[in-house]
């Protein structure tokens, strides 16, 4: 654990002081066995195995808590294995100096030499600590704000705290009850109030031996002021020891853990040389790390202003070094601190010292503890293919060669193991390694082959290529929900893309621009069986966000249906055809006779049981009546659908309504089953009847272009008239709204209605057999909002709700006057795309399309921030035993999950449906 | 009624009532057993399961469509209503426990009582925050005099309610120091010490200009409107408790958009309501779906203590028990070091902190252990 190590050390600051305190920094109390087997490494070492270790190798422990504290001086001394005297590093030989800074006994990094203290290698050796004793006592920087806290609050004479007797005596309790209680946050604050009037201005003599008191000023960073004089570390420290244990309490230190002295260093650890490793360039050259720098600077100060104390130097040059040590320890702890310029590298980069490694995205914490990274993975491109399941993912062959699955052997499948072994790494489906029962691991390689089919036995592991049917979780970033990582089963393909099927893209968010996306290939039964049972795919069907399905028929799937269902009529053969390549084998539903209707060819696909009602996405203007054969009515009886459509509404994501009730009644397996086969089904028709786009679809009959024009000029003529009636001063201002922001509300909402009006003519006019409508109708694609933009009028560019306004000088282009209010001025486009834009509106579309790009980019990382923030607060809220949903600490949050405990992903879009069950109830 | 009773425990109460409602007057006491036994397994069947990590689910249910949101500040909504904070940065205001909000705003029902088009007009015009500077025809300063003259609109005043010698001692109680006179429809303000005459004069000047007369505090703009067949007011500006004493309010319907403001007048329960509501607003009007139980949760959350705490390193996320689980958001390095002078304990009990040390971590399936004999 070098990480842990280097966290701690950061947070123990140290110093010297004789109190003997042993201070745990972690204690494990271990709770499992404990076995003790440690000679399985001396075994010859040329027969193919790499070196591994086996689940007896190691203790296993589990970690019950983690107690933090401040090291001790002698806890220094007692855990460093060597004190360090010299600055150099290695002799002429390139061996480390003993008493340098890279002395073997705090780890080893060279390969083939051993650790003097364990016996270990590299990379077994977990390093030690060393320790300088300073010349003169130093401030810890992290520390100075609360050791400036204590020298406030206590005497300068007698270090009792600055207040009286009978005030003490009424906050022990109250201390020692939160201290029983482990209420840390409530030390903090109560402590902070205790310091607060202790250091009150009011206090001049100490209520215990009356001692006059002199104010201590902190000049930032390190250095204490008190009445103009410095105090040096050594009067610090001094002062700091004088506070009694018992006063310990009332500045939230615990004395077990740190004495108050120990916030000034008399003595540094000096960090293990395997957490600074140091690298050999390509020239055979040294480059030490940026810590070895920083403590070869430390020592070499160190060094001199012993020389210079002994030697009886002046005051002044002893100061000197004083401070300049101070320096090089505070930038060892933080290089980050405003008042002292960063230590930098002779290039003039600065130091990465301990706290840049510790904190943000990339330190220690958020990068290597929080963040782990896994072997069994695989990264590509991504692409379709809606002939897969749903819930599979096609994988390369050339991947599915180099991720393995562990499979144990034993005596009942050694023999087809085996043929894995024989085909060998080159040759798919083959095997790349087998495991020995002590954790070595053997390539197989046309070497090694012979030998490894021998000596399998039960008990060994071979570890063998991914196959189909295999267990594989997929995810693609950013994972903003649980949907972003589903468990697929393999299918192995050829090609060199990850494969999907197209209807789980809205789940992950994909599309197929180059996207790239992940697969994992879980290594234990527990693992696979947790991901097949908790996040396959068909699992997360229903979001939990708002309870209604994420997966659903999407794009080509949902025109097909629409197209098959709206009046389709096929040859008998050809809509056997159409099954077929849609994947069913049982026509006995397809009704016998020349020509079969598209409703008749979708029921194939429906389980004889299944009843629905409902409707379809677009509302014609007079409701059909319920049960009336109608588009808009869908009714499906005993597995037949009799009268609607298949749009959007019924089988597309969100609302689904008829994929929906499937899976209601036949649950998840099926329905997945039952979607794919719709969703190929859609695709096959449209590659039956053909589907194209073409730049004819939107045109319009002369009759609708007129109305379109007329609309567009009399809009701009009542607009023009308001402008004209503002400037006369005839306009009546609405209430709380100036005259001006009036007109502007007057005329964005004519101009808007026109643009509205036109598009309805535009839609009322088309051709609703034209591919466009087609998807704009069945809801596959597109809105009415696009055809009219392309046919018509694009309409009224905004900018911030408003007309745009921005540009020039009282206007937005040079291309008119100043003042002008005119529609064409302030970014009305008349024309569509297809007539196209003049100059000036091509700038103002420019412009509403920056603003919107702008807005994305600023947008992503805030909303990434919050629900980070979301994340970490939320984390460890979790529901209980006891149906109460609790925090971490135990605390109660809810006493019943929202007040009525119902999981969102279990219900019909949150809520139960009475009106359904009354209905089925008879 | 004695079927209901039956099923009181097995379902929320809500449903019941939802039943009563929807199911025909004349139905058949077997037919309602068999509906109200469905429901009951239908509930029984969709509840939470114990472990289940609810919180991470509602932050993601809420921080996934925030990549959806539009960033604009102002959200123009018609013709009769004002410019309000919407989108991402409300809700973050919102989660943030934001002390001072960008757009302030209070919704004023009026009782059905008094309620006509009128009457709102009126009570809009009475509650809206006034100065003296909207009343005051001319303010002088008299150099020679060494005085501040000033002149009053009086028919403004009127509309205010108020008289000339109110006005006089208004500013007699709230200015120290001077003497305020009238002479022949003009107010003379003289200052009794003279030292620094003028500059004192000038800043009395804009001190006689700022002075509050009228309407509630804190008001700076109003507007009545007519919303679902009802009038209210739309003020923008926070003075709850104000308003609330005022006659013709509603008290029971009247809320403003300051989570603390309600929290400080109604207390804390109301503050969660108003931080579940605030949010869902935001969402609804974006056109985004999000189940009402994560906002709840949300809330929850951030008013557990009786106080409300922000989703921030200083509100929710600071009261973590776990030394670790506050280092791996922000500021690592002073978590870590209080800790180290308390000697504070971890011990382990949430997420972040398993996987650091690589062990299962306690939500779902690694919640339940298992127990056995050794032998």
């Amino acid at each position: 654990m070098p990480e842990e190590m280097e966290i701690k050390k950061d947070e123990m600051p140290e110093t010297s002081s004789d109190d003997a305190k042993v201070d745990e920094t972690t204690q494990t109390k271990e709770t499992a066995e404990e076995s003790e087997k440690k000679e399985t490494a001396e075994k010859p070492e040329n027969d193919g195995y790499e070196p591994g270790h086996s689940y007896e190798d190691f203790v296993h422990k589990e970690v019950k808590e983690i107690v933090f504290g401040v090291l001790s001086p002698q806890m220094i001394k007692k855990m460093a294995t060597v004190k360090i005297v010299t600055p150099e590093l290695y002799d002429r030989e390139g061996y480390p100096v003993d008493g340098g800074l890279m002395d073997v006994k705090m780890g080893v990094i060279d390969p083939g030499l051993k650790c003097p203290i364990d016996g270990k290698k590299l990379k077994d050796c977990p390093g030690y600590f060393g320790y300088i004793e300073l010349a003169r006592p130093v401030i810890h920087i992290n520390f100075v704000k609360y050791a400036y806290d204590i020298l406030r609050s206590t005497c300068k004479e007698c270090g009792r705290i600055l207040l009286t007797t009978q005030k003490l005596n009424k906050l022990k309790s109250d201390i020692d009850f939160m201290q029983k209680k482990e209420d840390y946050e409530g030390i903090r604050a109560l402590t902070k109030s205790i310091m607060v009037s202790a250091r009150a201005k009011s206090t001049t003599k100490c209520p215990h031996c009356k001692a006059k008191q002199e104010g201590v000023k902190l000049e930032k960073p390190t250095t204490f002021m008190e009445n103009e004089k410095r105090l040096s570390p050594i009067e610090v420290r001094t002062r700091l020891e004088k506070v009694t244990d018992d006063d310990c309490f009332f500045f939230g230190l615990n004395p077990k853990s740190i004495r108050p002295e120990w916030m000034v260093l008399t003595i540094m650890p000096i960090p293990p040389v395997t957490m600074r490793p140091s690298i050999t360039l390509e020239s055979g050259e040294r480059s030490e790390d940026d810590l070895t720098h920083k403590l070869g600077d430390i020592v070499r100060i160190n060094q001199r202003l012993f020389e210079n104390i002994n030697a009886g130097a002046p005051e002044i040059i002893i100061e000197d070094l004083w401070d300049l040590l101070q320096y090089h320890i505070t930038t060892f702890f933080d290089n980050n601190i405003p008042q002292i310029p960063p230590a930098r590298h002779r290039s003039g980069q600065p130091l990465k010292t301990i706290t840049e490694r510790v904190s943000s995205k990339e330190g220690r914490i958020r990068h290597n503890l929080a963040g782990k990274r896994t072997n069994f993975s695989a990264r590509t491109a991504i692409s379709p293919d809606p002939m897969l399941e749903i819930n599979e993912v096609g994988v390369p062959q050339l991947i599915a060669m180099n991720l393995t699955v562990p499979e144990r052997v034993t005596a009942a499948n050694m023999e087809y193991l085996k043929q894995y072994i024989k085909r060998g790494p080159k040759e798919y489906p083959g095997c790349n390694y087998i495991i020995r029962p002590d954790g070595r691991k053997k390539r197989i390689t046309d070497e090694t082959q012979e030998a490894s089919l021998e000596e399998l036995q039960p008990g060994y592991i071979v570890e063998r290529h991914l196959m189909d049917g295999d267990i594989a979780l997929f995810n693609r970033q950013p994972s903003l929900h649980r949907m972003s990582m589903m468990c697929h089963k393999v299918r192995v393909l050829p090609g060199k893309t990850l494969r999907l099927n197209p209807a789980v893209c809205v789940p992950y968010n994909a599309d197929f621009d180059g996207d790239e996306m992940n697969l994992h290939i879980p290594q234990t039964e527990e693992a696979r069986a947790e991901a097949e049972i908790l996040m396959l795919v068909q699992t997360q069907m229903i979001s939990p966000r708002y309870g209604l399905s994420i997966i659903g028929c999407t794009q080509d799937a949902i025109s097909g249906n629409y197209i098959l269902t709206k009046g389709l009529k096929l040859k008998y053969k050809d809509a056997v055809d159409l099954l077929y390549k849609a994947g069913i084998k049982e026509f006995g539903k397809l009704p016998k006779k020349e020509w079969v209707d598209g409703k008749e060819v979708f029921s194939v696909l429906l389980p004889d049981d299944f009843n629905f009602t409902g409707h379809s996405k677009i509302k014609p203007d007079p409701l059909p009546k319920k049960g009336e054969k109608h588009d808009y009515n869908v009714i499906i009886e005993d597995g037949k659908l009799i009268s609607g459509v298949m749009d959007q509404a019924n089988l597309g994501e969100g609302s689904g309504l008829l994929l929906r009730n499937l899976y209601k009644v036949y649950g998840p397996d099926k329905m997945i089953e039952f979607m794919g086969k719709i969703f190929r089904l859609g695709i096959e028709v449209l590659l039956k009847t053909g589907f194209s786009v073409g730049l004819s679809q939107t045109d319009m009959p002369k009759l609708a272009r007129e109305a379109i024009d007329t609309e567009l000029t009399d809009a701009v003529t009542d607009v023009n008239q308001m402008i004209a009636d503002f400037h006369a001063d005839k306009l009546e201002p609405y209430p709380g709204r100036s005259v001006a922001e009036t007109l502007e509300l007057n005329i964005l909402e004519r101009l808007n209605s026109a643009r509205n009006k036109t598009g309805k003519i535009v839609q009322d006019s088309a051709d609703k057999s034209a591919s466009l409508i087609v998807m704009i109708d069945s809801g596959a694609r597109g809105k009415n909002l696009n055809l009219a933009q392309m046919s018509a009028c694009i309409g009224q560019q905004a900018l911030r709700g408003k007309r745009i306004e921005k540009g020039y000088h009282e206007r937005t282009l040079p291309h008119f006057k100043k003042g002008e209010l005119s529609p064409n001025a302030r970014g009305f486009i008349r024309d569509g795309f297809k007539k196209g834009m003049t100059p000036h509106e091509y700038f103002f579309a420019a412009m509403t399309g920056r603003d919107s790009l702008m807005d994305t980019a600023l947008r992503t990382p805030k909303s990434g921030y919050l629900y980070r923030r979301l994340a970490n607060a939320l984390q460890d809220v979790k529901v209980e035993y006891d149906d109460t949903v609790r925090d971490a600490a135990e605390k109660i949050i809810q006493f019943e999950y929202s007040e009525d405990g119902i999981d969102v992903s279990k219900s019909e879009g949150g809520i139960i449906n009475v009106d359904r069950i009354i209905e089925e109830t008879k | 009624m004695s079927i209901y009773t039956e099923f009181k425990d097995k379902m929320p109460a809500y449903l019941l009532e939802e039943v009563k409602k929807k199911v025909p007057d004349n139905i058949s006491d077997k037919r309602l057993k068999a509906i109200l036994e469905r429901i009951a397994d239908e509930y029984k069947k969709t509840k939470v399961e114990p472990g289940e990590c609810v919180g991470i689910v509602a932050a993601e249910s809420i921080g996934e469509p925030g990549t959806q949101m539009t960033l604009n500040t102002f959200h123009f909504a018609g013709v009769a209503e004002m410019n309000v904070t919407m989108g991402l940065p409300r809700i973050i205001e919102i989660l943030d426990a934001k002390k001072t909000l960008s757009s302030p705003m209070t919704e004023i029902f009026i009782k059905k009582s008094v309620a006509n088009e009128k009457n709102v007009r009126e009570y809009a015009i009475r509650i809206v925050e006034r100065t003296l500077e909207s009343a005051i025809d001319s303010i002088e300063i008299n150099i020679t005099g060494q005085r501040i003259d000033l002149q009053l609109k009086s028919d403004k005043l009127k509309d205010y309610g108020l008289t000339k010698g109110q006005i006089i001692k208004l500013l007699t109680k709230n200015l120290k120091g001077v003497t305020v006179k009238e002479k022949d429809d003009i107010i003379t303000v003289s200052l009794k010490t003279k030292e620094n005459l003028i500059n004192d004069l000038y800043t009395y000047k804009e001190k006689i200009k700022g002075m509050y007369i009228s309407g509630v505090k804190g008001l700076k703009q109003v507007l009545p409107v007519r919303k679902d067949d009802e009038y209210m007011i739309l003020a923008s500006g926070l003075n709850l408790r104000e308003i609330l004493e005022l006659d013709f309010v509603d008290s029971e319907r009247t809320r403003s958009n300051d989570i603390y403001e309600i929290k400080e007048v109604l207390g804390i329960e109301a503050a969660r309501q108003a931080i579940i509501n605030e949010v869902f607003k935001v969402i609804e009007a974006q056109g985004l779906n999000v189940d009402i139980r994560h906002i709840k949760l949300v809330a929850d959350t951030m008013c557990q203590t009786g106080e409300i705490k922000g989703i921030t390193r200083f509100g929710v996320v600071n009261q973590k028990a776990s030394v670790l689980a506050r280092a791996s958001f922000e500021t690592p390095i002073k978590h870590v070091i209080e800790a180290s002078l308390l000697g504070e304990r971890d011990e382990l009990t949430s997420v972040v902190e398993n996987v650091m040390i690589n062990q299962p971590i306690p939500v779902g399936t690694g919640l339940p252990g298992l127990i056995t004999k050794v032998k």
